[in-house]
């Protein structure tokens, strides 16, 4: 039964490594994500994340059990925090369990990468520099105009 | 038939609301929700590509709408 889930609280590791873990599995993988001090050139102070999340909870099920058909290994947990996270802080967690380190390994992976391309979430990021919405892999755009002074003021 | 469109992350910014209400004709797809979309919302008309979905799964544009549908559109996504 995998464990997928949104949260606004902060992640607690050991919680989704529980969730994961039995007698039967000698391998537990784990990523954490955590939200870094800078992007693209950028000193980064906080990130806001947005959700559909509804349809975030879906895809993040569908993803697990994507993982399970794929790699055989059914103890998956996959915890994203939204809301306002400061640096340092968890904003996805993905554990897998599995009866060896190989295919717990890989299926970590891939699930990291999965949830990125597919979860309906976005990070709004706010620094020295002004705040930005992060689009894709490769996206910013400035979410609010930096001030100028007017012409002939 | 009038449809409620959500939106989000920039697009919600720029349209200043979490879902807008577009009137749209029977057999519409979700490429013309788009585009009613952007001629409600100056601010996303020059906007090209976003990722769209209906009843909360990732659809193409050819997709039929139907009262009731749930659609959403946003940008591309940047969870992690």
């Amino acid at each position: 039964m995998p464990h997928c889930r949104l949260t606004t609280d902060p992640v607690d590791p050991r919680q989704a490594e529980a969730a994961v873990g039995g007698p039967d599995r000698g391998a537990v993988a784990g990523f954490l994500g955590v939200v870094r001090d800078h992007h693209a050139g950028r000193r980064v102070r906080r990130i806001e994340y947005h959700a559909y999340a509804p349809m975030a909870e879906t895809i993040l099920g569908q993803v697990a059990a994507e993982a399970t058909a794929r790699f055989g290994t059914p103890h998956v947990a996959i915890v994203h925090r939204i809301g306002d996270l400061g640096v340092g802080e968890i904003s996805l967690q993905v554990a897998v369990a599995a009866v060896h380190r190989r295919e717990a390994l890989a299926a970590c992976a891939w699930i990291v990468d999965e949830v990125k391309a597919r979860a309906p979430i976005w990070k709004k990021e706010f620094g020295e520099d002004g705040t930005f919405w992060i689009e894709g892999p490769d996206g910013c755009r400035a979410a609010e105009p930096p001030l100028r002074p007017r012409n002939g003021g | 038939m009038k449809v409620t469109v959500l939106l989000f992350a920039r697009y919600r910014e720029a349209a200043g609301d979490r879902a807008i209400v577009v009137d749209l004709t029977e057999g519409a797809t979700l490429g013309d929700a788009w585009a009613a979309v952007r001629r409600r919302v100056p601010a996303l008309a020059a906007e090209t590509g976003p990722m769209m979905a209906l009843d909360q799964a990732y659809r193409g544009p050819e997709t039929a709408v139907l009262p009731g549908s749930e659609i959403a559109f946003f940008p591309p996504v940047s969870g992690g």
